[in-house]
């Protein structure tokens, strides 16, 4: 018999009257693993990609909560992917710290401005953000787009802003961004991948 | 990675030199240890330090950072003076026979063509010679004084086993007792795999250090065959998708060479990339450039593109300079950038010269730093002491801190360095209001789109003509980006062959990027990634780890890119007529019919051996180069040059041509030159490092590692300790002409002296994981150290040898 500890109170409940924990078919060593059934018992398991290194061994992120709409999954455990053929379930000593990245003190949790001369940040909203930042983009680009250059040829181009690109993002990520400097014009860019 | 992972434990031999990855790719790294358990393959490792790689090595030799080519331009030596290449190979898939202008010449440093004050040569005299049908002359006998193999051998010729050890300081017998089991693998039947990573790229020779590798394994036969190739172990999980995607000026997705200024019209930009075959029946990949681009037009302007306005040509920005991160920083410290935007990427801490680059940053006007973690270039205004003393009140720039999820946090796919791209799934959402990147960019461009359209601006037409079929547009979905990196047919695509085939519907997910056209009846917005999600559904989600192959293919877990194949050159592990070099590790293989076998083949699949149709289908010579007549702007072949910092007095191979100590061709701006430093201030050779416990400036925010390794340090050897009067243990100030910083000294065995041109060379080892803000104690930025000059070709920078100084604090 293999019961979780959830069975357990149930049949316990139940059965006030039965006398012998043998009749549940209990042993002190089954007892010890009903601990570690209950834990995965409430979490959700989710394929994942170690985002360190470029072996990209895939993980397995178990959360709390099962991704219904009103219950806030939170991660509490990390490990290798057991199928994952190219790390077989080992993770370095840098993906064993995974939960401590996601859960760092130092996880930003809201749109901050920290204004010219000033010695601080300020909370904003993520409306003000994208407002002002907003602003500023079309601003340079409008005051420094280069339509020809010196020989009349069509150029296209907005050289005073530039981007640098982040090799963690998703190629679906750095895809859109890519589209998306193209279409405003922008020849001032690059990604981590060169160094 | 030419290879991949799991294909490590089919070698017979693993160099591992310019890379560490028994601390940088530990989980990699095991299929190193599976090929010396499984197979008894031999490890050899060659670094300046005695590293952990080595530590499990057969064989190990120290170099002195900075002198790569010296050594592999004398391991060419050796195999070509003791006859050690695979002949028949190296005559039919390289262009060893190729006949080369007869003005190349190679003299005191310089090949022809340099122009000193430019900085630049004039490739010219680098050329084949063509006849009159503009196909390559060759010497089947590879006799004449101008094929490439004679050039090849002249030019090596110098780099005896006495000047290597000169030069790079390997003892002569360790030097050659690595020669000899290199040269091992010359046999069809014997493969060596190269693992290499920043400890190659990293210097102002970078690209010429990876090149002449590449050379190697092609006089060897080692490219194309299981356990063999040329395998860059990368940086981070997407690092190699991030590069495919191509987020940087000279690109468009799927390495379309970007338009400049001298590209007028489409047709004229179509032309000049469009190579003719330069050798009879060969496959030209590259002949089908407009194919892509058109493709990759549709899918960013969608029915904007029209064939009437060329696609949209015109909307594309033409670029006049280069504009790389080094390229980025000398602007923005010469006060040409108003605006900056940092995804990601933390470059107070990445890039070279720390006081440039944060002297930079003070002249915006505005900078958006979008992050999961507080990172020091957001705060690089923000006065930490000794660490990063800054007056807040004296910089103007506006600086906007934007939380962005992270990996687990967030749907979407990562292209690992073996090319396979996987799609993860998210666990949970972010904390407090963070977003994600895509919801960041779509946002930002969102608001940027309504007031062009409500208020007009300089050029509006591509920001309210950009393609966005997104069903939330202030929120695309992952999946349908992937969906549109694939691309689909916007018509009915036929087979060329027969007409009434219909391959592809109007409207379906494309199968392959054989199916792209360039007439706008399809869009594909990488096309190198077409097939990760066809009308079979997303293929980067498979999880079949069914390995039918037995050489670790995986065919059914997720998707390589090319065409899901997993090992590139394939064609290459066959003989002319087709048959495996080695049947016991066979890859593909002509069946009579048609290739096939354990990968996708790299070749057309009816192509008949006798057609001679050559391996590397991306040239248009159909063979590899090993010399390049193109593409390298620092020369044909790779010569040594000594690091910008050199601790040498000049370049032992050139010691009468001050033209050619460095490399002649790498840029340098004013200002720089001058600050590098002299041997004889800065007597030390420093290089920088990873940790097996830290991933770059990101696991200092994560409490387990921190924990781990908490305290910056540096390395030295006890020679120099003893010179120096340093215990291990004291803290040591380590200076260069840019900066300085204090650290804790790890006095090891593990660095040693070299005798290098008749000198006493140390080196300091300097890793690189510290900062100012995170869960470690604080540190110092080791690139406030390194020099502000990269690759002659890829503007990396070169982190892996400078000079410094270094005493007790």
């Amino acid at each position: 018999m293999n019961v979780t500890r959830r069975q357990f109170l149930k049949v316990t409940a139940a059965g006030l009257g039965s006398s012998s924990l043998a009749m549940l078919g209990f042993s002190p060593q089954p007892a010890l693993a009903e601990i570690r059934n209950f834990k995965l018992a409430r979490t959700t398991e989710t394929r994942n990609t170690c985002p360190y290194c470029s072996v990209s061994c895939g993980v397995l992120i178990y959360s709390l909560g099962d991704k219904s709409k009103n219950a806030r999954a939170e991660i509490i455990h990390i490990e290798g992917d057991p199928d994952n053929p190219v790390n077989r379930g080992t993770l370095c000593p840098k993906g064993a710290g995974l939960l401590d990245m996601i859960h760092s003190a130092s996880r930003l949790k809201h749109p901050e401005v920290r204004e010219a001369g000033s010695s601080e940040w300020k909370r904003i909203t993520w409306d003000d953000a994208f407002t002002r930042i907003a602003k500023h983009l079309k601003a340079d680009r409008d005051a420094h787009f280069i339509k020809t250059n010196a020989d009349g040829a069509t150029v296209n181009r907005w050289n005073t802003t530039g981007f640098l690109a982040s090799s963690a993002a998703s190629n679906e990520a750095g895809y859109l961004t890519h589209k998306v400097l193209r279409g405003l014009g922008v020849v001032t860019l690059d990604t981590q991948a060169r160094i | 990675m030419t290879n991949h992972w799991v294909d490590i434990k089919n070698a017979d031999l693993v160099l591992v030199m310019g890379g560490n990855a028994a601390e940088a790719h530990p989980c990699g790294f095991k299929w190193v240890v599976e090929a010396k358990a499984s197979r008894k393959a031999k490890l050899v490792v060659v670094d300046p330090r005695f590293t952990r790689s080595a530590a499990v090595s057969d064989f190990y030799a120290p170099i002195r950072a900075g002198s790569d080519i010296a050594f592999l331009g004398g391991v060419i030596h050796y195999l070509l003076a003791n006859d050690k290449i695979h002949h028949d190979y190296v005559k039919a898939f390289t262009n060893a026979a190729f006949l080369i202008n007869e003005g190349f010449q190679f003299e005191d440093g310089l090949f022809s063509g340099y122009d000193a004050a430019k900085r630049k040569y004039d490739t010219a005299t680098w050329q084949y010679q063509l006849d009159g049908q503009g196909f390559v002359k060759i010497d089947e006998t590879l006799q004449s004084p101008n094929c490439v193999f004679q050039i090849m051998k002249r030019h090596y010729a110098r780099y005896t086993p006495e000047v290597v050890s000169q030069v790079a300081g390997t003892p002569r017998a360790d030097f050659l007792k690595i020669c000899e089991m290199i040269a091992e693998t010359a046999a069809p039947d014997r493969t060596m795999t190269i693992c290499y990573a920043l400890g190659w790229t990293q210097h102002t020779v970078g690209s010429q250090n990876i090149r002449t590798m590449a050379m190697i394994q092609l006089l060897l036969g080692n490219m194309g065959m299981a356990g063999g190739g040329v395998n860059a172990l990368r940086g981070h999980a997407n690092v190699q998708g991030i590069t495919d995607q191509c987020l940087y000026s000279e690109v468009l997705p799927g390495y379309l060479s970007a338009p400049a200024d001298a590209d007028k019209t489409r047709a004229e930009y179509l032309a000049k990339r469009t190579p003719k075959p330069l050798r009879p029946n060969q496959m030209n990949f590259p002949q089908n450039f407009p194919k892509w681009h058109t493709s990759l037009m549709k899918a960013w302007y969608g029915n904007a593109a029209t064939a009437e306005n060329g696609f949209c040509y015109d909307w594309l920005p033409k670029k006049d300079a280069a504009y790389d991160v080094l390229a980025l920083f000398e602007r923005m410290h010469q006060g040409k950038m108003n605006g900056f935007v940092c995804q990601g990427f933390n470059p107070l801490a990445s890039v070279s010269h720390k006081a440039k680059v944060s002297a930079g940053l003070a002249k915006l006007k505005y900078l958006v730093v979008i992050d999961p973690l507080a990172t020091e270039t957001a705060e690089f205004w923000k006065d930490y002491g000794e660490f990063n003393p800054a007056d807040p009140a004296a910089i103007q720039t506006e600086v906007f801190r934007l939380p962005s999820t992270c990996f687990a946090e967030q749907d979407g796919s990562f292209t690992n360095s073996g090319r396979v791209i996987q799609w993860h799934w998210k666990a949970a959402d972010g904390p407090g209001e963070a977003m994600s990147d895509v919801d960041i960019v779509a946002g930002l461009f969102a608001r940027l789109r309504a007031l062009y359209a409500k208020d007009g601006g300089a050029f509006p037409d591509p920001v309210l003509g950009l393609a966005w079929p997104y069903r939330i547009p202030q929120r695309p979905h992952p999946e349908e980006i992937a969906m549109e990196i694939n691309g689909k047919a916007l018509a009915d695509v036929t087979d060329p062959k027969d007409p009434t085939k219909v391959l592809a519907k109007a409207g379906e997910q494309l199968a392959g990027f054989a199916q792209l056209r360039d007439d706008g009846s399809t869009a594909s917005g990488n096309w190198i990634y077409c097939g990760m999600w066809s009308q079979a559904g997303n293929l980067t989600a498979r999880r079949d780890p069914a390995d039918l192959t037995g050489l670790g293919q995986t065919l059914n877990w997720g998707f390589a890119w090319p065409a899901n194949r997993r090992i590139l050159y394939n064609r290459a592990s066959c003989d002319l007529a087709g048959k495996p070099w080695d049947p016991s590790r066979a890859v593909i293989k002509w069946d009579g019919a048609k290739w096939g076998g354990n990968d996708i083949p790299d070749m057309r699949p009816d192509a008949k051996p006798e057609e001679g149709v050559m391996p590397f289908i991306m040239n248009p010579e159909g063979v590899a180069r090993l010399f390049a007549p193109e593409r390298m702007v620092d020369g044909p072949l790779p010569e040594h040059y000594e690091p910008f910092e050199t601790p040498l007095d000049g370049n032992p191979m050139h010691p009468n041509n001050p033209q050619a100590v460095s490399n002649p061709a790498a840029r340098v701006y004013p200002g720089d030159l001058e600050s590098f430093a002299k041997a004889k201030d800065f007597p030390y050779v420093a290089t920088t490092y990873r940790l097996v416990e830290h991933f770059h400036f990101w696991t200092k925010h994560s409490l387990l590692n921190a924990i781990t390794q908490p305290q910056q340090f540096v390395e030295i050897g006890e020679e120099l300790a003893r010179e120096k009067g340093i215990a291990n243990g004291d803290r040591v100030r380590v200076r260069s002409t840019r900066g300085q910083l204090t650290a804790v000294a790890v006095v090891t065995k593990r660095l040693r002296a070299l005798e290098v041109d008749g000198r006493k060379i140390h080196t300091v080892g300097m890793p690189i994981h510290w900062g100012f803000r995170g869960a470690t104690h604080p540190g110092y930025i080791t690139n406030t150290l390194t020099p502000f000059v990269g690759d002659a070709n890829s503007q990396t920078p070169e982190f892996k040898a400078f000079l410094v100084n270094i005493e007790k604090a």
